[in-house]
C-alpha cells in the first residue's frame, strides 16, 4: 500500500509566481476524490506534485512503502501514443514496468478488451479517435494495476458519447479498488463520479468536503460561487 | 543565330542521352565515385550529427541557445569556404598536413562530412525537440528515463529523422565548391558530378556536361520522392 498520501507544506512557484500555496493534506483509500476549480487554478499543477512529475519548491510529498511511483499511473487530458499499434503501446508500458515477456501481450489485450478496444489492438494508435485515444490511455494504465491513478480532465475534449466512455471506464477502476484522483471542472462529472471535492482557488484548496455536502452547502464563498455558475473572480 | 543556338543544344542533348543509354565507362565513374564521396559524407554525419542533434534538443546546459542558433546558421554554409578550410587543415604545411590527404577522395568525405553536419544536427535537434516536449510528461509518468527514454523517442521519430538525413544527403551530391577546392578535380581520381559540369562546360564539351547534370537531377529527384514516399507510408501506417 501506498496510500495514504501526506502533503507537508507543499508549495511550487514558477518563474517568480507562487502557483500552489503551503499546503498540508492527507488523501486515503478508496473514495473517489475530485480536484475542482476553474482554468487555472493550480488543479494540474497539484496533481502532477502528487504523482511526482514536478518537485515542489518547498514542503514534502510522502507515500507509504517502497517505490511508490511503480503503483501509480496518469492519464493525461491529450494522449500520447507512440507510433505503433494499440496494443504494442500498452505493452510498451508493460515492458517498462518489468512484465516477463510472455505475459505482456495477454494482459495487454486483456486491457483493451476492458476499455472496449479489443477490435483495435493492431490498429496505428495515433489513427484512432481521440475518445478510443483516450480509452487506450487509460486500457494503458489498467494493464499496470496502478494503486493510485490520476485523472488530468481526461474528457476535456471529447463529445458526450466519448465522455460517457471514458467515464465508464473510471468506475471499473474504482469498482477494481484503484484510487481516482481526478482533476476537472466539470461540475456534472464531478457529481457522476466522485465521492469527495477539493476545491482550488487560486492556489488554494479552500474546501474539502464530501460530494453531496459540497453541491449542497458549499462551505466557501468562491466554491459557493463557482458552483453557481458564477466567475469566481466577476 | 537563334535557330542555330537551339541547335545545338538540342544536339548537346541527344548526344548526353547517348552517353547515358550506352553507360560510358567515363560517366559511369564519375557517377560512382561521386555516390560514394557523398554517402560516406552523410554516413559520417549521421553518425555524428543525429546523437549531437538529440543531446542539444533535451540537455539542459549553458551556451544551449547560443549553439541552436550557430548550429542553425551553419546550415547555410557556402562550400568553397568550408572547402578552403578544409584546404588550409590538409595541405602539405597544414596541421594535418602530415596524413596526405589532400587531392583524394577522402579529402572530399572530410569536406562533405563538415558541411552537411550542421543540416543533419540542426534538423533532428528540431524533431528530437519537439517529440520530448510531447512525450516527456507521458515517459516520465510511466517511469521511463535516460538512455530509454531516448531510444524510444529517436525509434518513434526515425521518418523524421530519415528526412534530415535525405536533405544532407541532397546538399552532399549537389556542391561543388568544397569537393573542387580539397578534390582537384583531377580525372579519373578526384573528378565528380559537379566538378566535371564545371570544367567540360567551360571547355564547351557540352554534351558530357548536360548527360551529368541529367544524372544528377534525377539522383536528386529520386531522392526526394523517396524521401516523401516513405513518410507517407509510415504517416499511413503509423499515424
Amino acid at each position: 500500500m501506498i496510500l495514504p498520501l501526506r502533503l507537508e507544506e507543499v508549495a511550487f512557484a514558477a518563474g517568480g509566481r507562487c502557483i500552489i500555496q503551503p499546503l498540508s493534506m492527507e488523501i486515503g483509500a478508496g473514495l473517489t476524490t475530485i480536484i475542482l476549480g476553474a482554468n487555472g487554478a493550480g488543479k494540474s499543477v497539484l496533481m502532477r506534485l502528487m504523482h511526482g512529475l514536478l518537485s515542489p519548491t518547498s514542503g514534502r510529498v510522502a507515500w507509504q512503502g517502497p517505490e511508490p511511483r511503480r503503483r501509480q499511473a496518469m492519464v493525461f487530458q491529450r494522449p500520447v501514443m507512440l507510433r505503433r499499434s494499440a496494443l504494442a503501446n500498452v505493452v510498451y508500458a508493460l515492458e517498462v514496468a518489468g512484465v516477463p515477456r510472455a505475459e505482456r501481450e495477454p494482459q495487454a489485450l486483456e486491457a483493451l478488451k476492458e476499455v472496449g478496444l479489443l477490435d483495435r489492438a493492431q490498429r496505428p494508435a495515433r489513427v484512432l479517435s481521440g475518445g478510443e485515444q483516450q480509452r487506450l490511455a487509460l486500457a494503458r494504465a489498467w494493464a499496470l494495476h496502478p494503486e493510485v491513478l490520476f485523472l488530468d480532465e481526461p474528457t476535456a475534449s471529447l463529445d458526450p458519447s466519448a465522455t460517457r466512455e471514458i467515464e465508464a471506464v473510471i468506475r471499473a477502476f474504482d469498482a477494481a479498488g484503484t484510487k481516482v484522483i481526478m482533476a476537472t471542472h466539470n461540475l456534472g462529472q464531478a457529481r457522476r463520479l466522485g465521492d469527495e471535492v477539493l476545491y482550488v482557488h487560486q492556489g488554494r484548496v479552500v474546501e474539502r468536503a464530501g460530494i453531496e455536502t459540497f453541491f449542497k452547502q458549499p462551505a466557501s464563498a468562491e466554491a459557493a460561487a463557482f458552483i453557481k455558475g458564477e466567475l469566481p473572480w466577476a | 543565330m537563334r535557330h542555330l543556338r537551339m541547335d545545338s543544344i538540342l544536339q548537346s542533348l541527344l548526344a548526353a542521352g547517348a552517353l547515358i543509354a550506352s553507360a560510358d565507362p567515363t560517366l559511369i565513374q564519375i557517377v560512382a565515385l561521386s555516390l560514394a564521396v557523398s554517402l560516406s559524407a552523410v554516413a559520417l554525419a549521421a553518425f555524428i550529427g543525429l546523437p549531437l542533434g538529440a543531446a542539444i534538443a533535451v540537455g539542459r546546459f549553458p551556451g544551449r541557445r547560443a549553439m541552436v542558433v550557430i548550429l542553425n546558421a551553419m546550415m547555410g554554409l557556402p562550400p568553397v569556404v568550408v572547402g578552403l578550410v578544409v584546404y588550409l587543415l590538409l595541405s602539405r604545411a597544414g596541421p594535418l598536413g602530415e596524413f596526405g590527404l589532400l587531392f583524394t577522395p577522402s579529402a572530399m568525405v572530410i569536406a562533405q562530412t563538415i558541411l552537411i553536419l550542421p543540416i543533419v544536427a540542426a534538423l533532428s535537434r528540431q524533431a528530437v525537440e519537439d517529440a520530448w516536449h510531447e512525450y516527456e510528461e507521458q515517459l516520465r509518468s510511466l517511469g521511463v528515463e535516460g538512455v530509454r527514454a531516448a531510444v524510444t523517442v529517436l525509434w518513434d521519430i526515425r521518418f523524421s529523422l530519415l528526412t534530415a538525413v535525405l536533405a544532407g544527403l541532397g546538399r552532399a551530391s549537389a556542391e561543388v565548391g568544397a569537393v573542387m577546392i580539397v578534390g582537384g578535380n583531377i580525372d579519373g581520381v578526384t573528378r565528380v558530378m559537379t566538378t566535371t559540369i564545371a570544367l567540360e562546360t567551360s571547355k564547351g564539351d557540352l554534351p558530357l556536361a548536360l548527360g551529368l547534370g541529367i544524372v544528377l537531377i534525377a539522383i536528386v529527384l529520386a531522392l526526394n520522392a523517396a524521401a516523401y514516399l516513405v513518410k507517407e507510408a509510415a504517416q499511413r501506417r503509423y499515424g
